[in-house]
């Protein structure tokens, strides 16, 4: 049976400043943040007061609604502080580490001959559970549901992503043990998609689904696997894990101990040092990127399409692999509007000639090389959207807030990082990202 | 350039937000947009953005139109001079084309853009770029000895009726450059058919006929122009619409920088050919025909409006179909259409403004069924998933 799946739609972007691949331990950095605005859509409640000491693992506070989900520390430490923002919404919870961890211990289990219900308490208990997405809606996992397959893209193609195959290849064992406990939360399958011309080290694995996946970005976006593997229906529930995630659970049942391991990219044209550093979850954007003029500079948490623009004293955010550092489009050009200039700007518009560099890096900067338009052209977003979805017609149903049409149009199979290319490409510069994403929270409000 | 960013900032200042004539910012920011592609940087969604922008776009449209409209400011005045003398001198025929043509190119940019400014300012929003292409269209499909102040009214009409009454640039569901064009046809018909209208200055020149070939057609008299005379378009009709290798040149173009639908030009092309080979082949079926039904079909492809119609009407993105398979539906019927409105219609002896304007009407039509397909597969889907579980249950 072949698990091939080719993606035509889309467009692989090359930039410059990709990361080298040698991995380095980060220094242990004084503080770190878990910050609740990371998981979309959960309301946090605090369980520990400013002052209180936490070990890793010590839940830190859970989710409003779905008490279940608990939110805990990545290292032991005093709580340093609560960084709230408008109408005291938590931004960030800052911990002060300890010199060295101090772990909370869970004992080890193995996911395979335990019961389900262990595992996922197990999983629940630890804070764990924090790694587990559901599809629709892009939210967090929400422990009463019982998802119909879990998914997990063990690969990458967004520009200057991490490679995630470099990322756990000394991992193996724990991301074996972390999908051994996925398969427990959920009577179907868990599918695992690698790079198709990818060396081959996820060929091993067991218990699960592979698929061999070959095209250009988005490729690698779960959602496009989830589309061409086990569409989402009305009702459905699924859901994904990021690869890294699955060692970090993989390492809870093998050594009892809540590990929340982080491998960054410091990536991007602007970085100084562009490596792969080892750190734990919630580490000081400083701390990875050095002292960056953040005026002409931007520093990003996550990939240049979906990543979120953060400033140095900042963490870096729950779940990306990388810290994209690519310069400010904050400048004038003059003439932009004539066709076949300024060609060192990539573009998938035959308007420019950036397509005769097939394999050229670009060095890209954040102008937005345009203002912002009704839109006029189409069929430019279809190019890049790789699912059975109309992308233009589905954006105007969710401005239009037309649930019946949002539904019908497919709306329960897509999340914001399927329509970071259609950001890209548009020329009326739309923020596609941005309305997919209120769509998909006016459809949790409706429906649910 | 660093010079002029620097006046230009000094200029704007009390068009910023919160001064004395932030009111009136869209005009300036339209004028500065022109010059500099602004300093704005993402805020939120993708950090990075492509290259292409709705200005970029237009004018990669506007690029297209010009050897059609430099060939046209010759055609123009070698169809007048022709007439009253038996050599004409190159120079000599393109200058007195300019002269009757730049006016009219002057005309429409200034009274629409000054429409368009206006309702900006009165809307608050940025003047969109859309009117670049439609102000160069208009009088490029009108005949040649309109007068100015008809050209005017039926550029105001296609604005305000045509666009701006359905929200501006994007909003409109019909081509507002046809949209001129249909309203002058109707309003003045005088000036926009019969055998006076296609050569400048026709009727005050004795015993010139300047008849346009679909005209003769359908008055039953013969054609006295070859296939080639129509493809290379040294023939009387419309400002531009005459050449069809130049408007070749200009799809090639448009489909080269994807900025026009290749879908849409080829299946249009497609559509003609069809109808015109189905009234080609009524003699062989029994059925007489007449002049038109048995004017050839390649030559209904080179003749009159449809090359011009096809490669920068049809193609305009926000009154054609927008989904892929639409597209195709769509070019066809307007090809079929056109030579269809041009055989049954003699009152109409050119039917491609009105073949595309009835399907700009109906291409959200067709759109909604190549949409429902897209719905009943998700809707099958679900119900094949649905009878999947209730199996494994049992």
């Amino acid at each position: 049976m072949s698990n091939d799946i080719r993606i035509k739609r889309g467009i692989t972007l090359r930039l410059k400043g990709e990361a080298d691949k040698t991995l380095v331990d980060a220094p242990r950095s004084k503080t770190y943040a878990v910050k609740p605005p990371d998981f979309h859509s959960v309301i946090p409640k605090m369980v520990v007061k400013e002052g209180a000491k936490v070990k890793v693992g010590d839940e830190l506070f859970f989710s409003k609604y779905t008490d279940k989900i608990r939110f805990t520390s990545p290292v032991s430490g005093t709580l340093k502080e609560i960084v709230r923002g408008e109408k005291r919404r938590i931004l960030e919870v800052v911990i002060e580490a300890d010199a060295s961890d101090d772990y909370r211990e869970f004992g080890t289990l193995d996911p395979l001959n335990a019961e389900a219900d262990a595992v996922k308490s197990r999983i629940l208990e630890s804070g764990s559970w924090a790694f587990l997405n559901q599809r629709p809606y892009d939210i967090p996992a929400d422990p009463k549901d019982t998802p119909k397959a879990i998914f997990v893209s063990a690969m990458n193609t967004a520009p200057l992503s991490a490679d995630v195959e470099f990322i756990l290849k000394d991992r193996m064992e724990a991301f074996q043990a972390g999908l051994n406990a996925l398969t427990r939360l959920t009577p179907g399958k868990v599918h695992v998609s690698v790079n198709g011309q990818g060396s081959g080290v996820f060929k091993g694995l067991k218990n699960v689904e592979i698929h061999n996946v070959f095209g250009p970005h988005p490729a690698a976006n779960v959602g496009v696997q989830i589309h061409k593997i086990d569409p989402i229906n009305m009702g459905d529930r699924v859901w994904t894990v990021k690869p890294e995630d699955v060692a970090n659970i993989g390492d809870l049942f093998l050594s009892g101990k809540f590990t929340p391991v982080r491998t960054v990219a410091v990536c991007g044209s602007e970085a100084k040092e562009r490596k792969y550093f080892r750190t734990r979850i919630g580490a000081p954007v400083i701390d990875l990127s050095g002292a960056v003029d953040t005026k002409n500079v931007r520093v990003i948490s996550g990939d240049v399409l979906t990543g979120e623009q953060v400033n140095t004293g900042q963490y870096i955010g729950f779940f990306p692999n990388e810290l994209t550092l690519i310069p400010e489009g904050n400048k004038y050009r003059a003439f932009g509007w004539l066709p076949f200039t300024y060609n060192n700007i990539p573009s998938n518009s035959r308007t420019s000639l950036s397509w005769m560099f097939p394999n050229k890096k670009f060095e890209v900067n954040t102008n937005l090389h345009g203002e912002e338009r009704a839109l006029v052209v189409t069929g430019e977003m279809e190019e890049v959207m790789p699912m059975d979805i109309f992308p233009m017609q589905l954006l105007k149903a969710c401005m239009a807030a037309d649930i019946e049409k949002m539904e019908n149009l497919g709306i329960y199979e897509v999340a914001p990082e399927d329509f970071a290319l259609v950001d890209y490409v548009n020329t009326s510069k739309i923020e596609a990202q941005e309305i997919i994403r209120l769509g998909l929270d006016l459809m949790i409000t409706e429906v649910g | 350039m660093e010079w002029i960013r620097q006046k230009l900032d000094k200029f704007k200042e009390p068009f910023a937000k919160g001064k004395k004539l932030e009111k009136y910012s869209p005009a300036i920011n339209a004028l500065d947009t022109f010059l500099f592609t602004p300093n704005h940087t993402t805020r939120k969604g993708a950090h990075v953005r492509d290259a292409v922008d709705l200005k970029r776009v237009m004018i990669t449209v506007v690029i297209a139109l010009l050897p059609v409209l430099l060939f046209s400011m010759w055609n123009v005045g070698y169809q007048y001079l022709k007439q009253i003398q038996p050599e004409v001198d190159f120079w000599d025929a393109f200058g007195h084309g300019a002269l009757e043509i730049l006016p009219m190119i002057v005309v429409s940019y200034a009274v629409g853009l000054g429409i368009e400014f206006a309702f900006a300012i009165f809307r608050g929003h940025e003047v969109n770029e859309g009117y670049l292409v439609t102000g160069l269209l208009i009088p490029m499909i009108m005949p040649v000895g309109l007068p100015l102040w008809m050209l005017a009214i039926s550029v105001v009409f296609a604005v305000i009726i045509g666009k701006e009454a359905f929200g501006g640039t994007g909003m409109n569901i019909l081509n507002p450059a046809l949209t001129a064009r249909a309203f002058a046809f109707f309003a003045y018909p005088t000036y926009m058919s019969g055998n006076q209208v296609w050569v400048m200055n026709a009727s005050q020149v004795d015993g010139v006929s300047g008849e346009t070939i679909l005209g003769t057609l359908a008055a039953g008299q013969p054609v006295e122009y070859t296939t080639m005379d129509m493809f290379w378009g040294m023939i009387p009709g419309s400002v531009s619409e005459t050449s069809a290798a130049l408007c070749l040149l200009g799809a090639l173009f448009l489909i080269f920088t994807k900025v026009g639908s290749w879908r849409i030009m080829l299946s249009a092309v497609v559509g003609a050919s069809v109808m015109g080979l189905i009234f080609n082949a009524l003699p062989a079926m029994g059925v007489e025909g007449n002049s038109l039904t048995n004017f050839p079909w390649y030559n209904h492809l080179l003749a009159g409006g449809l090359a011009f119609g096809i490669v920068y009407m049809a193609t305009d993105p926000v009154s054609a179909a927008q989904t892929y398979k639409g597209k195709w539906v769509y070019g066809f019927l307007i090809g079929f259409l056109s030579v269809m409105i041009r055989v049954f219609n003699p009152a109409y002896p050119e039917g491609v403004m009105l073949a595309i304007l009835l399907m700009n009407v109906f291409a959200p039509t067709i759109d909604h069924y190549v949409i429902q397909g897209n719905i009943k597969r998700r809707v099958k889907r679900k119900a094949a998933g649905i009878n999947k579980q209730v199996e494994t249950v049992v």
